[in-house]
Parts: C-alpha cells; structure tokens; sequence
C-alpha cells in the first residue's frame, strides 16, 4: 500500500488509515482527556466534601455571603452557552458555515458574560475580605476557619474560571478557522472535540453552583 | 553478512531541526532516550555521594543540610525524571506502534508536545536544584514541606508539569492501541508488551491529575496558605499523605508494569518458545492496575488513620500478589524446555526473576500490619523499593534496552563486555542492598544522616556495592556509545523473534511499513512458525 493514495481528502494524517480511523481516534483521546479533568477537579471536590463534613456549621454560616442571583444569572447563561456550542456543531454537519460562526459567536459571548459577573463577584469579596487563606480578614462568619470556605471557593471556581477562559481562546481560533473554511460536514472533528469539552466545563459549574449557593 | 539499509529513520531527514520538530514516534523515542538518561546520571551519582558519605558514622564530606538535599534530589530525579518516563516514554515510543502494525501512535504532535513538557519540567527540578535544593524528601511531607525554607515551589511545579507529559503519552498509547491496531492484530494476538503498555498508560491517565491537584495545592498552601494541609491554618497533613499516595501507589506500579512487560518479551524471544499462560499475563497486568488503586493506605499504617482503614488497606495489598506472582510462575513456566539463548537480554530477565522476587516478597512483609510497624521508616523499607524499582524496573529496562539496542540503532554492542557490565551490576546491586535489608531488620532508620557504629560494616559493604554497579554502569556507557559507531551490523532480526518490529529492517524505515502487515499468528509462535531469520552467531 502507498503512502498517500490518490483521492485522500487532504485532512486525513498520514498514519491513518481512513477518516472515520482519524476522527475515532481524536474522539476517544478527547473523552480520556475529559476523565483526566474530572480527576484534576476530583481532588478539590474532596477538599470541600471533608473540610465541610468536618465544620458544617461554619460551611452553612459562610453560604449566606454568597450571592446567589449572581450565581443563577451564571447558571443561565453557562447552560445557554452549551446550547450554543451544540448547535454551532450541528450547523456545521449540516454544512452551514455562517450558521456555524454565528453560534459560536454567542457561544463566545456568553462565556464572556459569564466571567464579567464572575468578576463582580470576585471584586465584591475582594472588597470584603472574604478571601482565602490567610488573606482572610472577614469577621462576619461563625464557625471554625471560615477561610477554609473561601480557599475552596476560589480555587474551584477559579480552576474553573480558567478553563473557560481557555476555552474562549480556542473558539475564537475555531471562528477564525470556520470562517477559513477549514471545516465541512466531512471534517469538523476540532468542533466537535471544543464542544465535548466545553461541556464538560458546563457540567463542573452545574456541581459547583450548589455545592456554593444553594446548599445551606 | 548483514547490511544496514541505506535510508532509514535515523538519516531520511537531517540536521539539528528536523530532530527538533520531528513527529516521528521512532525519533521522539530517542530524544526520550538521551534526555532521559542524562538525568539516571544525575540522579545516580546523587546516589553514589550519599553512598560515600555514608561510609562512616561521623560526617565525611557533606553536612547534614546537604545530605539531606542530596537524598531528596536522588529521589525527586530518579523517580519523576527517570523511572517514571524511562519505559513507556523510550521503548513504548519505539516499538508499540511498530508491534501493533501502525505507522505511528495516534496523536504524533502531541507525543513531540510530551518530549517538550518534559524538558520544561526537567529544568524547573534543576532550577531547584541550583537555587538552593530541596530537603524535604521526595514525598514532600507536610508540614514540614509547607515551612522549609528551601524551593519546594520549583520542583513541585516541575513535577506537576511533568504529570502533563506521562498523561500525555499515556493517553496517546491507549488511543493508539484501541484505534490503530493493523488488520488481524486483535486484542489476544498483542504482544505483551502492548498489554503491559496499555495497563500502565490506563494508571498514568487515571492517577496522574491526581497528583497534580495534590501538588498544585501544596503550592496553593505556601503561597498564600489556604489551610489545607497547614495545621497551623486549620489543615490536617495526613489529608496531604492520602492524596499523595492514591497517586504514588498507583506511581508505582506506573513503575513496574513496564518492566514486567518487557521481561515478557524477552524470556519468550530469547528462550524461542512459546509464552506461557498469555492471557494470565495480560489480564493480571490490569489487575494490577486496578489493585493498585485501592492501597494506598498501607505507605499511611503508623500516620493515624484508623485501624480498621489500616487493616482493610493490609487485606488489599495482599491481593497485589496475586496477579505479580501469576507473572513470575509464567515466566518462569515459559523457561522450561525452551532453547535458552544466554545473550546479554536473557541475563537481565533472569536477574529480573532473582531481584524482583525478592523485592516483591519482601513487599508482603511490610503489608502485614504488625511487622510493617517494626519495619516502617528503616532501611528494610528502602532495601524493598530498591529491590523492586532498580532490581524489577531497572534490570527490565536495561534488558530491554539491550533487546531493541540493535534494532534502535541497526548495530550489535559488544556482547562479553555487555555480560562482564551485567554481570556487575547484579552482584553491586545485592551487595548494595541485600545488606540494607539487614540493617534495617536490626533498626537502621532511613535517611539518617549519622548513625550508631554497630552499623558501619554493613554501611560500609553498601558503599563498595554501590560502587561495583557504578563501574558496570560507566562500562555499559562505553560500550553502548561506542556501538553505535563500529558495533556489527544487527539484521534485522538478530534474536528469530516473532513480533513485527523485528520484521522491519533495523533500523526501521521512516513510516514503519512500506505495507500494512497482515497478521495470521500470535506474537509467540515459535512453535508454528519456523523464523526466518538469521540467529547471529556471536
């Protein structure tokens, strides 16, 4: 067998043999990356679960400083934002390229608005004191170290905040590679995978917002 | 008379940057190569300095501060720059695509990413190294880790980023194994190599994150002392020894896996017969992944978690003997009767049986609560992961490495000076550490820098061992590179193995295969299959 047979469309790497092979592939390494993540976020989750088994008054008493409209507008808008990502993938396997660009030009927006009140948020706490660590100088919670609260709260969301904003940065690249018209209905694979992905950030928020606003 | 081929992977493309942006699983595998045992060196003369200043009870050379630098920095090199990456990263990057008939592993750029992290990784430990060390052990303990003065921060965050690199290669290796596996080569007619691969690369995607978070908040905890892991803010440290060894345990068998992978390619090629109990030791090689996620508790039995975590952790850990000794008595199964060929990989895999099943019976001992207390935090402790790590998975691994030697490479070594190098290393090697295992029944503690004088002939017969397998070490860098310039042509199948990278000349063409190969036997069948190529006779 040649090398490169005549008729592979030019998307199709080398050591593959065919393009369901390549896109298969780039699936199932997408999804083991995805656990990765998962286990990343898995040892914070651990920290809240003991440290709130371990004060439960003092997790309650820290809830009530939260805002929660602001949570639930993030809430709203996050769970849009993958409303978005899925159409855009859908659009492009229906091969409407403008279609495409407009959704994850929302898509993009939405993940914008979600980290400007996420910077509200931040900068009234900030202002506050409630902050993690030993930078804690709120005096407003009962309870046993309350700056406990306040570490995991920024680290989860802040992991989080982080991964939004690198997944703002690759729809950006794909909006500029959609409008290049790298992507067809046969070969949208880089879509696909932001999308898997920005999912998954989807879904850590959806366990972060109770486990920070709601559960009192 | 054999001949090297006149284009091959090595010289298709040239220059210094064809190197550097190669793609190429072969070529990356190489860069593994060098800038991997760089850092054996460095981690091993740490290891040779403390074996010298350990030769009397008093100070000799070093103060207490340094040594204890120089034992963090032998561990924290050996175990995150070295051992982890040296199979998968070298040898898995060489022949797993090859053995599974594919022209590459899965993802090419990210496995050139892998090579990169690393480097990036790598300087960050020796930043630390240079900017005023590390004495915190290799496990970084908190609180003590949390309040030293020295640059906890550097290495941390080197070996969170060389997480990066082993998950992605594992990742690249699982993908490659489900997807790109050549017509005919179904999961059963893998070499075991594969499956070895393929269990390990399942423990670095799953453990490795785990590890990260562990470390990025240890981080957190001195930067800006989020009370984690603090008591002084709130934190509890034997929260940090659990997070650390649900990935350390598993760490270690990252470790060992691919060492039993390559002994199994070895004792079937270099004994020519069929292996023993194929599905045995593919499946106990996932069995051992998934055991070792579930004892970790047993590095914890003296740190205060409850009894009854203590004695379930005890329980488990027996089970990982289980599918380690369905291995050996396979292996061992696979010796009898065969056409034993005592070439220089066939010496390290007998080593391999010798060494590694001491260090695993010795395992069992400290698994056991009682004993594990007598025995905790002594030389017996590091007698027994020396046994395993350099007597398991670096006997493995240099066997392996003198296997596919001729096949990296296109060249024979010197075949009585590999021998007399082996040779060598295996008696150092006991004489090093067989005597730990004395000393620490007796009540040596580990990394004591002073000692009581009832210790000194046992210390002092360590150092001359230890000094015995660095002679076979610096022997093996000299024949080694110099094979590479006038060692015989190899062919390109010097041992009559089965397994295709030996069907390719050596070494390997640039894409593999100029055709996909058709599988239509398993890996081992020497008994149907009379090899058609040459047994070299030397």
């Amino acid at each position: 067998m040649s090398q490169t047979q005549d008729g592979h469309p030019s998307f199709l790497q080398h050591h593959f043999s065919d393009v369901e092979q390549q896109r298969e592939s780039a699936k199932l390494g997408m999804w083991l990356f995805l656990v990765t993540e998962i286990l990343l976020f898995g040892g914070l989750f651990v920290f809240y679960a003991i440290y709130r088994a371990w004060h439960p008054e003092m997790f309650i008493n820290a809830h009530t400083v939260v805002n929660i409209g602001m949570g639930t507008t993030n809430t709203i808008v996050l769970i849009t934002s993958s409303v978005t990502m899925a159409l855009a993938i859908r659009s492009m396997q229906l091969g409407k390229q403008s279609q495409t660009i407009w959704f994850l030009v929302s898509t993009l927006l939405l993940a914008g608005t979600f980290m400007v009140v996420k910077y509200f948020e931040y900068a009234h706490k900030f202002d506050l004191g409630q902050l993690p660590g030993k930078f804690y100088t709120f005096t407003g919670i009962e309870g046993t170290n309350p700056h406990v609260f306040f570490s995991a709260y920024f680290l989860m969301t802040g992991l989080h905040g982080i991964h939004v904003l690198i997944g703002m940065g690759i729809i950006v690249w794909l909006i500029i590679k959609t409008r290049a018209g790298m992507f067809s209905p046969q070969y949208y694979t880089h879509i696909e995978m932001t999308g898997l992905y920005w999912h998954l950030v989807d879904l850590i928020w959806i366990f972060l917002f109770p486990l920070f606003y709601l559960v009192g | 008379m054999n001949k090297i081929p006149d284009t091959h992977y090595l010289n298709c493309k040239k220059g210094i940057k064809s190197w550097l942006t190669t793609v190429d699983h072969k070529r990356i595998g190489i860069l593994y190569l060098f800038s991997i045992m760089f850092f054996f060196f460095v981690g091993g003369m740490f290891a040779v300095l403390l074996r010298l200043e350990l030769l009397t009870p008093n100070e000799l050379y070093i103060s207490s501060d340094t040594y204890n630098q120089f034992f963090t920095l032998h561990g924290a090199i050996m175990i995150f720059l070295f051992i982890i990456p040296a199979i998968p990263a070298i040898l898995g990057n060489f022949v797993l695509p090859i053995m599974i008939g594919a022209k590459d592993v899965a993802f090419p750029r990210l496995n050139l990413a892998s090579w990169y992290i690393y480097i990036v990784g790598a300087l960050f430990a020796v930043f630390s190294l240079v900017s005023g060390g590390v004495d915190t052990g290799w496990t970084f303990y908190t609180p003590y880790s949390t309040t030293t003065t020295t640059s906890v921060i550097s290495i941390t965050l080197g070996a969170f980023i060389l997480g990066f690199s082993s998950i992605f290669t594992g990742l690249n290796f699982i993908v490659t194994v489900h997807k790109l596996r050549s017509p005919g080569m179904t999961w059963f007619k893998m070499p075991l190599f594969v499956w070895g691969m393929y269990a390990t690369a399942l423990i670095q995607v799953l453990a490795t994150p785990v590890l990260g978070i562990t470390l990025a908040l240890l981080i957190m905890e001195r930067l800006i002392g989020i009370g984690i892991f603090d008591p002084a803010m709130g934190g509890d440290p034997v929260l940090f020894q659990h997070f650390f060894w649900f990935y350390s345990h598993p760490a270690v068998y990252i470790m060992i896996l691919p060492g039993m992978a390559i002994i199994s390619e070895m004792i079937t090629a270099h004994s020519h017969k069929k292996i023993f109990g194929y599905k045995a030791i593919a499946y106990s090689s996932l069995g051992i992944a998934f055991a070792s996620f579930i004892v970790w508790g047993h590095h914890m039995f003296t740190s205060g978690q409850s009894e009854l975590a203590a004695m379930i952790f005890s329980f488990l850990t027996f089970f990982v003997a289980i599918p380690s000794g369905i291995k050996v008595f396979n292996w061992v199964a696979t010796l009898y009767k065969g056409s034993i060929a005592f070439t220089t990989p066939m010496l390290y895999t007998l080593a391999f049986l010798f060494l590694f099943s001491i260090g695993g019976l010795t395992g069992i001992f400290l698994g056991a609560l009682s004993v594990d207390i007598h025995l905790h935090d002594t030389y017996f402790i590091v007698a027994h992961f020396h046994y395993v790590m350099v007597g398991g998975t670096v006997i493995a691994f240099l066997g392996g490495l003198h296997h596919w030697w001729p096949k990296m490479w296109g060249r024979m070594y010197n075949e009585t000076l590999a021998k007399i190098s082996c040779g060598l290393i295996f008696v150092g090697f006991n004489m090093t550490f067989f005597t730990q295992f004395i000393m620490g029944a007796n009540g040596m503690p580990r990394r004591y820098h002073l000692y009581d004088e009832m210790y000194r002939p046992f210390h002092a017969f360590s150092t001359y061992g230890s000094m015995v397998m660095a002679v076979g070490f610096f022997l093996m860098a000299y024949y080694l590179i110099r094979s590479l310039y006038n060692g015989k042509p190899a062919g390109n199948n010097p041992w009559g193995a089965l397994t295709y990278e030996w069907a390719v000349s050596s070494p390997p063409p640039e894409h593999n295969f100029d055709d996909i190969p058709i599988t239509d036997h398993g890996p081992y069948d020497y008994d149907k299959v009379v090899a058609k190529s040459t047994l070299t006779e030397n």
